[in-house]
């Protein structure tokens, strides 16, 4: 079996096109929930926009993975440290797929159909449920923190690679 | 030299005071409206309403001016709701100093629009923060609104609609207004500013009404004899207006073209009505209507949604816990 050094290119520009991603679309979760000024409705707009480009997005790369070779995690991890290394990247992608699909789900039990850059119309239901609302709602709030948490988590677990154990993990992905 | 001092203290109060008004967050604005004591499962502001059900008929008047399917020549249902201003879902009908009436009308799954209206024409501010602290001065009582008033010379159109406002004796008797300002879009991609109106077709007086429930009551039993009728009456901006600006006026000489009749059949008690659910966020708007960048408009939609947001959850909760109770 190939152990390769380096993702792919496919694979590095898909991570760090989805880290930008996913960075300004928790940024302005939290800052449109609160705002009232009038930008507001436009970084919801392009909030929700976003939110149908990450779901494409997430999907092709999960289909790239299938295709390509990754590198090995180190070989002096403990088995401990490669459970929560592989874990916590199933529960990334899992998160990342879980947001849009509950943001959409909380949208469209309230009725509102959401525009995706003027290009189309994603349906919504005809008879409000404000109950189905309120899970979506709830639920995409609590995976957004959960989101944040794991990032701050995958983050921190890349820079302990590079700068404690002096390995090749980060260098990887760059 | 002392006095020089007290200048330089006093300077950060007084540009305070001359500058703007401090930023309120959506949540400390609905944490205001809900009051101490929010009243569950209810929306934090106009809590008190009745479901209504009817049909907009369109005779394509506004057509030219918006792709809005609902505006070709035809009929479009709707659900709607009457309701008083305030935070308490058993108050008073009479007490309450604004009406009002909103819709929702479900085209399609891609094309919804909500509309909130008001019986004031104009709001007194015309930006979130400075409302704020009109409602604080509302619940600190009259002369704390007298010299809110005072100070805020943009609230003259409001002060003098409300000087000539009489209440009627009937929600089916008074005028609802969009308030705030938005672009019809038709098909060439053509932009007109517009406010509209619902303009009622009988006259109720104000006699005769008792009892805390008085509007319910009458418009239940005005129902049931005659659909309720209001004109549909759109006022196009010209270029000397601000569409804006919520505060101001426009002058009574503008175009003004009916679009049709708001027919209403049929009234539910609000938590046996489908409108209950229903957040009426003004900017859930169908293609052929776009919102303008009134800052009240748009801090609307946001207070909407933390309204709507807490009042989901506890009905979430609520049915819950009677699962759990059976």
């Amino acid at each position: 079996m190939s152990n390769p050094h380096k993702f792919s290119v496919s694979m590095r520009l898909f991570h760090w096109a989805m880290a930008a991603l996913v960075i300004s679309m928790l940024a302005a979760g939290l800052l449109m929930v609160r705002s009232l000024e009038p930008w507001q409705l436009s970084i919801l707009t392009v909030h929700k926009a976003f939110g149908v480009v990450a779901a494409v997005l997430v999907i092709a790369r999960l289909v790239n993975r299938l295709f390509h070779e990754i590198p090995a995690l180190p070989g002096d991890l403990s088995s401990l440290q490669k459970f929560v290394a592989k874990a916590s990247h199933w529960l990334l992608y899992l998160l990342l797929f879980a947001m849009p699909i509950s943001g959409y789900l909380m949208q469209y039990f309230a009725g509102r159909p959401i525009d995706v850059f003027g290009w189309f119309r994603l349906p919504a239901v005809l008879t409000v449920d404000i109950e189905n609302y309120a899970v979506f709602r709830e639920l995409h709030g609590w995976l957004a923190m959960a989101l944040m948490a794991l990032v701050a988590l995958h983050v921190a677990a890349a820079l302990h690679h590079h700068f404690i154990r002096k390995d090749k993990v980060l260098r990887s992905m760059l | 030299m002392k006095n020089r001092y007290w200048v330089l203290l006093l300077a950060p109060m007084v540009s305070a005071a001359a500058q703007e008004p401090p930023k309120v967050t959506a949540q400390q604005f609905v944490n205001l409206q809900q009051g101490e004591a929010a009243h569950e499962g209810f929306r934090r502001a106009h809590a008190k309403g009745i479901c209504v059900t009817g049909e907009f008929r369109s005779n394509g008047q506004l057509a030219t001016y918006s792709e809005a399917a609902l505006f070709e020549q035809g009929v479009t249902p709707f659900i709607g709701r009457f309701s008083v201003a305030g935070n308490n879902p058993t108050a008073p009908d009479l007490k309450a100093p604004v009406r009002s009436l909103a819709l929702s009308f479900a085209m399609s799954s891609t094309e919804q629009w909500r509309i909130a209206m008001n019986t004031p024409p104009v709001m007194a501010v015309k930006d979130p923060h400075t409302f704020y602290q009109q409602i604080q001065a509302i619940q600190a009582g009259p002369k704390a609104i007298q010299a809110f008033f005072a100070e805020h010379p943009e609230s003259s159109d409001f002060l003098s609609w409300k000087a000539q406002y009489q209440p009627t004796g009937s929600f089916a008797a008074e005028t609802y207004n969009s308030i705030n300002a938005f672009y019809l879009i038709n098909s060439e991609g053509n932009e007109q500013a517009v406010r509209w109106a619902m303009q009622p077709k009988v006259f109720v007086p104000a006699d005769n009404l008792e009892g805390v429930d008085a509007l319910h009551q009458e418009i239940t039993n005005r129902v049931v004899k005659e659909d309720i009728v209001f004109d549909w009456m759109f006022t196009l901006a010209n270029e000397e207006d601000d569409e804006n600006n919520p505060a101001k006026a426009w002058p009574d000489s503008r175009e003004q073209i009916t679009a049709g009749q708001v027919v209403i059949t049929a009234v539910t008690p609000q938590l046996q009505g489908e409108c209950h659910g229903i957040n009426y966020d003004p900017l859930v708007l169908p293609t052929g209507i776009e919102a303008t960048r009134d800052p009240i408009l748009r801090a609307r939609s946001a207070a909407y949604a933390e309204s709507y947001r807490r009042r989901a959850k506890e009905a979430l909760m609520g049915e819950l816990e009677g699962q759990g109770n059976e």
